[in-house]
């Protein structure tokens, strides 16, 4: 009985197919937009939480200034980090795998003929570490560069073809500003941040030539901690921000005049963003699935009218009024079924070809596929109901008579 | 006439609209029809020849009066049960043909059959059966579109008779046909009733198809006018 029905309502599409086909679009619109857009989001949350992992591994950000800014703005002089503060840290701080100092300023570097501004960052080989950088050229600095400030520099992959374009940097002498800088490695290309800033775009010194040569002070502007293993960052945040305190002798009813950012923290915001994002994106593409089934119940109501007298015959033939309703429901639900279907194969396809797009992985969840199904042969129930309950309470020789 | 009446109609009045504006379709219809008759009910438009067959064709109850289908009332059966009793008893053809566009002439004819819920098969293989009776062979696969009138009719025929039901019942069958194919369908109808005993039941208004009938029941106003039997000719 039921293969039955199903039989009249695939013959019944195949009679109208291109109404059935204009009833089934926007139904297969909304789940092509539905799973569309919740897969590009979704993979827009990954692919952003995996860039900011890709800054370093359970990074922990140090910088002066206070964190709890009052309407005033920030109160008093920022006091700059040293040396010793970072000599402390290494010492006192427990689960620690790695510590980089940075202090830089934006210059401009000059090659033969070419020249580029770029950010001129002083630090230590805790950088590579702390930073997820690696050396793909040359190598990183010897301890008695260092230790005796001497003018090296390892350029970014940006800086390197700007001003080198296919030559061989290594041993290469470059100006920074007013000062001259041999090239001892080139560093490994990460491409963009998840904030949209070129990360190849930087020469990095050691922090005493820099400081020295260059800024001529021996601040430090920012200290970058990696903690060895992702649960041990809370406590090290703790332990770093104790320390500071007493080195910088806050009293206890004083605010910190630093801060420490972790930047899973930032990874969870950026996250939890981007996913209400996708929420949102996906509830506006449910309404036009909504104003699809909408259609469909529109269609199915004209098709009652149309085919009265087909009714009439069906029940002058011995329909019962059930069977008249389950046709015209089975119609409504193989419609939106069909449309669905339609709209997953479209919906994938136009996800995988976004996500190319923009550069995100294509995260295809089965989950949000079913719903959407699910959701389509639904609306076909709810909004095929009135229409096929419609048809089965016509009456027999009315719609026989009806032209 | 011997045995039991097929079919038997009590005194069935059917009244539509209420006081000044209350229309006596049918008044105090007596009617009997036995298995194997083939009748003819002729009469005026108004006369109440349709309601007849609305009534006897379980599309509609009398306001009074009893209906019989062998032997038993129907007055107590509700709108799907009637459903049931036209799906098994009665087999249908209209003047209009009425058969389902865009849909081929095989389809057309298992439709009844798909509702008794048949297996495909045999489905399929009673409806070319029904097909092949009426003479069409060979045209399964046409739509009505693609089918002459008379076509079209003998495809009703076989949509009547493909689920073997205990009468035919045919509202002005030959309305919308030239003379010659008329008479080709009445001739198939008087074969079907001779061949396979089948009681046909057929309101027409034309005499010259009246006359293939054994029996011609006139209607004037609600009420049987006249009654009698035509001795066979042939």
């Amino acid at each position: 009985m039921y293969w039955n029905t199903l039989l009249l309502a695939l013959r019944e599409m195949r009679r109208n197919l291109l109404r059935s086909t204009l009833t089934m679009l926007g139904i297969i619109i909304g789940v092509a937009a539905v799973i569309t857009l919740v897969t590009l989001g979704r993979g827009a949350t990954v692919h952003v939480a995996s860039e900011i992992a890709g800054l370093g591994s359970n990074l922990l950000h140090l910088r002066p200034g206070s964190r709890n800014r009052g309407p005033g703005g920030i109160s008093g002089p920022i006091e700059p980090f040293s040396l010793a503060d970072v000599k402390a840290v290494e010492r006192e701080i427990g689960g620690v795998k790695a510590i980089a100092p940075i202090a830089s300023k934006t210059l401009l570097t000059v090659y033969g003929n070419s020249n580029w501004s770029t950010r001129v960052n002083g630090t230590s080989n805790g950088y590579f570490a702390a930073r997820n950088w690696a050396v793909s050229h040359g190598r990183p600095f010897t301890e008695s560069e260092l230790q005796s400030g001497r003018s090296v520099c390892i350029l970014g992959a940006t800086v390197r073809s700007e001003l080198f374009d296919r030559e061989d940097p290594l041993g290469a002498s470059l100006r920074l500003g007013r000062v001259s800088c041999q090239v001892v490695g080139v560093l490994e290309s990460k491409g963009q941040s998840p904030f949209g800033s070129d990360q190849d775009d930087q020469i990095l010194m050691p922090l005493k030539a820099y400081q020295r040569r260059i800024a001529g002070n021996r601040d430090v502007n920012l200290i970058y901690v990696s903690a060895k293993r992702s649960e041990l960052t809370v406590k090290v945040k703790r332990d770093i921000e104790q320390l500071m305190r007493q080195r910088r002798r806050i009293a206890s009813d004083q605010d910190d005049s630093f801060n420490v950012r972790d930047m899973k923290e930032v990874a969870a915001r950026v996250s939890s963003t981007t996913r209400t994002m996708t929420s949102l994106l996906g509830a506006v593409a449910t309404v036009s699935l909504l104003v699809g089934g909408i259609g469909i119940m529109n269609i199915m109501l004209v098709s009652v009218t149309e085919r009265t007298r087909e009714i009439g015959i069906r029940l002058a033939l011995g329909a019962r009024e059930r069977n008249v309703l389950l046709q015209f429901l089975v119609e409504a639900v193989v419609l939106s079924s069909v449309g669905g279907v339609s709209g997953i194969v479209l919906g994938v396809l136009s996800a995988w070809a976004g996500a190319g797009m923009l550069g995100v992985p294509l995260v295809l969840s089965a989950e949000i596929i079913l719903i959407a199904f699910g959701f389509s042969a639904l609306v076909g129930v709810v909004f095929g109901y009135f229409p096929a309950r419609q048809a089965a309470r016509l009456d027999p020789i009315q719609a026989l008579r009806h032209e | 006439m011997s045995g039991a009446p097929l079919i038997e109609l009590r005194s069935v009045y059917r009244i539509y609209g209420r006081g000044e504006a209350e229309i006596r379709a049918l008044a105090a219809v007596d009617l009997a029809i036995h298995p194997g008759e083939f009748v003819a009910v002729m009469g005026a438009s108004g006369s109440g020849k349709s309601t007849c067959m609305n009534i006897v064709g379980c599309l509609d109850t009398p306001t009074s009066g009893a209906y019989l289908f062998q032997g038993v009332d129907t007055g107590g059966l509700s709108r799907d049960q009637r459903a049931l009793l036209r799906r098994h008893y009665l087999g249908f053809v209209f003047q209009g043909f009425n058969l389902l566009d865009r849909t081929t002439a095989l389809e057309n004819v298992e439709l009844p059959l798909i509702y008794r819920g048949m297996q495909r098969s045999e489905r399929h293989a009673r409806a070319r059966r029904a097909l092949d009776k009426v003479g069409l062979a060979g045209r399964e696969r046409h739509t009505p579109a693609e089918l002459s009138g008379g076509q079209q009719q003998r495809v009703a025929i076989a949509r009547a008779i493909v689920s073997e039901p205990a009468i035919l019942l045919a509202d002005e069958p030959t309305g919308n046909l030239d003379t010659q194919r008329s008479h080709e369908f009445m001739r198939l109808l008087v074969e079907l009733n001779r061949e396979e005993g089948l009681t046909v039941v057929m309101v027409t208004h034309e005499a010259d198809m009246a006359d293939y009938a054994q029996r011609i029941i006139r209607f004037r106003d609600g009420r049987v006018e006249s009654d009698s039997t035509v001795e066979s000719a042939a």
